[in-house]
């Protein structure tokens, strides 16, 4: 299944130009103050940066307050079912490599529901950029206990105080085979969200990329302290890392890490602190969309083989 | 074929001087072994060799209870049915006429399951006479007591001893011995046979094939030497082109044809085969079997890429169904073209993991959340199981519509000759078409009458949408909107209406008004046939009719019904028996498709099922036939 040949865009004076507005569509209806505003906006404005063309782009999710975004970016889109999404992105992905995907889920999508999908996805490595917007709660079912949840918190169904500590969705990602491209970012530091979805965009590979997000409603309180305070968030920096000066400027707790070590990529991805930046990248591992590419056969090509097995199955 | 008329005196024979040759109209022969010995793959190869030579052929696998079998016991049995015929053979027949046991122990499983005539001829290993083991020997002997109920001609053959003459390790070789011995007693072509062996080994080496070309010459010589009879089945002059595999085969090769290139699956039996045999051809015809992680990812990758175009399919059964019926709405709702193979096995829960069943239609129909208007269609012959995939394909993509083909585990395995498909390439996919769509085009523009729409897909300029599992409108735009809701559901229904209108109604086998009308579906149609001519023979008024779709259904059917004195369908799935204890013609659980039928005739449709695991015989729908008839007189 391979992309539709190349030879079809030459010649072609595709001379249109994109601004954010034009990868504007319906208009967003989550809460005043959420989180999923801030990432949208950053997300149109990547849009723009890479200039992606708008009918070769498709915005893939699941079920949930942020899985609403497909609808809110004038692309194709498909919104899935609760916890589904990659296995839709892998399907328009083996289909057609041409198309550019990105596929948004929740916390509760991506790391319960379905996070049997997201361990393989994670080892076929498709090329897309993958974001998970993690509020640490259910938000669209209104508030209950989510796999990353803090430990003590109070919910809907774990009234006093969730019970479990929190799965770390960095960790987990990083002990996949295959992980090639690990980042965490915030959706209160725009310039650093930016910066983080822009190399995702570049990476070629599963680009996961963790966007911890304000939910006014059920979680108001859990990122106060990192959104206050620049001391309580570490940057990881390095020159193949995130490169960003506005973050750099605020943010003065800055850890040198080489996103090349995986060691250090899992140690760091450990414990309470809050850490923004590239955890971990790896061109090198192979794609399965790659792996499974196979060269069209047209429909008499097709006929001819069949009918050499009908001579052998021939009575 | 008149079946069951041919007098088999194979056993009446006195001892050996030259053999004589009997010539029948059909014969029906098992070979059975401990798992693992290879009387499958001796019995399909035995088949395929005998619709190679022109017989009528059908095998049914038989297949152990256990899935470790120790040696040597009765839930081990593993093998073959084959029947052959001069004419065709659509079913698996009554009560063999011929066995080729390794062992006493799996033979006393065919025995106790009645699967074994009164006079039948018995091909039995003897070393387990004089086994060093004293209890083997008192096992033997036990055994030997237990079939003296009945009037088999055993004859003992040192298969063991034979095989240690060429090769070391006569597990391995038992098998090709015993090909050498039916090719010898079915006067098979030698040469046929020894091009099925090659086939069979073509990726082994030059060395093994002649070790098994060996094997089946000693059984042939043995036989020669030993036995006093031979079974002439003649084969007619093959005048059309027929091809033999089976049926999971023959759905692979038409998904080719049908241009499906994506085969997104998760192993379960019996499905699974399809995407072995696929895989070895796939990669060459530009197509990809995607083992996904599980059955809801299968399903959700065949989404993904239908959605973008290219119409996938997924193979599974009826466990792997369960766990897709939330992605079969998404497809349904967001109109997604999509074919679904359930090669259908015993249930419920894990069941009959290897045995066929047609339960799973109702489940099909209506298990799943919401009204999920879907085509269900089932193959009856492996011809059809070739042939359904093409029509699946297009109108999965004409009607945007999940096509669900319902197969079982009888056609899946079962090896029959058909009539060569006359390959076209008009079957094939269409390119996807990316040309850019004029200003106002809708992802979801329903025609009102027919509830048809055309399909957009990513890479179409102007045509940018979300598809959406949640309630939409023309441009799949969310909404909540009662009178919306209600038009979309219409339109997804209408569909169904409007592939019904280019169906004809289905043909009726037999007069076309009479006593008693059988109705069935998928793989039974062959007993039902069978049987009702038979029946028909013996005087009796009965017609038979098979449907292929079941949603919608073929037309016509209340108006056929009304020909009849009484309907009945016949199907291999649950119902409660009219005379049990508590069972009342108000709670009485009838089968599948008798249900339906009720529902959409309010004809009192009766019905007569089992799930025994294993294909009807059309001896018993015979019986079924009389009791209904005579109780019909008697009333
Ligand atoms: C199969 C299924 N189970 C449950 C639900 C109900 N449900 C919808 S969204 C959701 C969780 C949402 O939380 P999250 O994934 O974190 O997304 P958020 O709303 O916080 O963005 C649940 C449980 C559903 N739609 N489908
Ligand atoms: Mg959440």
């Amino acid at each position: 299944m391979s992309s539709p040949c190349s030879l079809l865009e030459c010649g072609s004076t595709d001379d249109r130009h994109f601004e954010m507005d034009d990868y504007a569509g319906k208009i967003a209806r989550w809460c005043p103050g959420c989180g999923d505003h801030a990432i949208l906006a950053a997300v149109h404005r990547l849009l723009a940066i890479e200039q992606l063309k708008p009918e070769k782009t498709v915005f893939v999710s699941g079920i949930g307050c942020s899985s609403r975004f497909p609808h809110y970016v004038e692309t194709y889109g498909f919104h899935g079912i609760h916890g589904r999404a990659l296995p839709i992105a892998t399907g328009v992905k083996l289909a057609r490599p041409d198309l550019d995907v990105f596929v948004t889920m929740g916390d509760g999508d991506c790391t319960s529901i379905g996070a049997g999908h997201w361990i393989h996805a994670i080892r076929y490595n498709i090329d897309m950029t993958v974001l998970l917007l993690d509020n640490n709660i259910y938000g669209l079912t209104k508030k209950q206990t989510s796999p990353t949840t803090p430990q003590g918190f109070k919910t809907n169904t774990q009234t006093k105080g969730s019970f479990l500590p929190p799965l770390n969705p960095l960790q987990t990602t990083l002990g996949v085979t295959n992980a090639s491209f690990v980042a965490q970012t915030a959706d209160w530091m725009p310039s650093h969200l930016a910066a983080t979805l822009q190399a995702a965009k570049a990476h070629k590979g599963f680009s996961f990329v963790r966007i911890l997000q304000r939910c006014p409603v059920f979680t108001p309180d859990i990122f106060a302290a990192a959104i206050k305070d620049p001391q309580v968030t570490d940057v990881l920096s390095h020159p193949d890392g995130i490169q960003d000066a506005n973050t750099d400027k605020i943010y003065k707790s800055q850890v040198f890490h080489n996103p090349g070590d995986i060691h250090e990529a899992r140690r760091l991805a450990e414990g309470d602190r809050v850490r923004v930046g590239l955890f971990f990248r790896d061109e090198s591992f192979p794609r399965y969309e790659e792996l499974r590419q196979v060269t069209k056969r047209t429909p008499e090509e097709k006929m001819a083989f069949i009918n050499a097995e009908l001579d052998r199955h021939a009575v | 074929m008149s079946p069951n008329s041919q007098q088999d005196q194979v056993s009446s024979l006195s001892s050996k001087t030259a053999a004589s040759v009997h010539t029948l109209p059909e014969h029906i022969f098992e070979i059975v072994s401990d798992s693992g010995e290879g009387a499958q793959k001796c019995g399909q190869s035995f088949g395929a060799v005998s619709a190679k030579m022109g017989n009528g052929a059908w095998t049914v696998e038989i297949i152990p209870a256990e899935i470790q079998p120790p040696p040597r016991s009765p839930g081990g049995a593993s093998g073959v049915r084959i029947r052959i015929g001069t004419e065709k053979i659509t079913n698996w027949g009554n009560q063999t006429k011929l066995v080729i046991a390794f062992n006493e122990q799996v033979l006393l499983a065919r025995h106790r399951q009645g699967a074994i005539a009164d006079d039948a001829t018995i091909l039995l290993e003897e070393m387990w006479e004089s086994h060093q083991d004293p209890k083997v020997r008192e096992q033997w002997a036990e055994a030997l007591v237990e079939l003296s109920s009945k009037n088999y001609h055993i004859v003992k053959v040192p298969m063991e001893v034979e095989c240690l003459k060429i090769v070391d390790n006569p597990r391995k070789g038992k098998n090709m011995f015993a090909l050498g011995l039916m090719s010898w007693i079915y006067m098979r072509d030698v040469e046929k046979v020894k091009a099925q062996i090659a086939m069979q080994f073509r990726h082994k080496s030059q060395d093994v094939y002649e070790r098994n070309v060996r094997l089946l010459e000693a059984g042939m010589t043995w036989a020669a030497e030993h036995m006093s009879f031979q079974i002439n089945v003649p084969c007619l002059e093959v005048t059309e082109d027929l091809v033999v595999m089976n049926g999971n085969t023959a759905l692979a090769m038409g998904a080719v044809v049908a241009g499906l290139e994506l085969c997104s699956m998760y192993p379960i039996t019996p499905a699974t085969s399809v995407s072995h045999y696929l895989s070895e051809i796939y990669d060459d015809l530009g197509g990809i079997v995607h083992q996904a992680e599980d059955e809801i990812a299968a399903i959700g990758v065949a989404i993904g890429a239908s959605f973008a175009g290219k119409v996938a399919f997924t193979v599974t059964s009826g466990p792997g169904m369960a766990l897709k019926t939330e992605f079969i709405g998404l497809a349904v709702m967001t109109e997604t073209p999509l074919v679904i193979v359930d090669v259908q096995r015993g249930g419920p829960s894990t069941g009959l993991p290897t045995k066929v069943e047609q339960s799973d239609l109702l489940s099909t129909l209506y298990g799943m959340p919401g009204d999920s208007p879907k085509v269900i269609m089932a193959p009856s012959t492996l011809e059809e199981c070739f042939h359904c995939m093409v029509t699946a394909r297009r109108i999965a993509e004409a009607f945007r519509m999940v096509v669900v083909v319902l197969t079982d585990a009888n056609l899946a395995t079962g090896v029959q000759p058909f009539v060569r498909p006359v390959l076209d390439a008009g079957w094939h996919a269409p390119e996807i078409d990316l040309s850019p769509l004029p200003e106002g085009s809708r992802p979801m523009d329903w025609d009102l009458e027919t509830g048809l729409s055309p399909r957009i897909v990513p890479g179409q300029k102007g045509g940018e949408f979300t598809a959406t599992g949640l309630a939409h409108d023309q441009n799949s735009c969310v909404t909540y909107d009662p009178a919306m809701n209600q038009l979309s559901s219409e339109m997804r229904s209408r569909k169904l209406a409007v592939l019904q209108s280019t169906l004809s109604p289905p043909h009726i086998c037999g007069p076309d008004s009479n006593d008693l009308l059988l109705i069935g579906w998928g793989s039974t149609r062959g007993a039902i046939e069978e049987a009702a001519a038979i029946a028909r023979a013996k005087g009796l008024g009965v017609s038979s009719v098979n449907l292929t779709f079941l949603s919608p259904m073929e037309p016509g059917i209340t108006e056929i019904f009304k020909r009849f004195k009484q309907v009945m369908a016949i199907e291999i799935n649950y119902s409660d028996d009219p005379n049990a204890p508590y069972i009342n013609e108000e709670n009485r659980r009838r089968g599948q498709l008798t249900t339906l039928l009720r529902a959409i005739t309010l004809v009192d449709v009766d019905c007569w099922t089992r799930v025994l695991g294993q294909p009807l015989s059309p001896g018993d729908i015979v019986d079924v036939i009389e009791k209904k008839l005579s109780a019909e007189v008697k009333a």
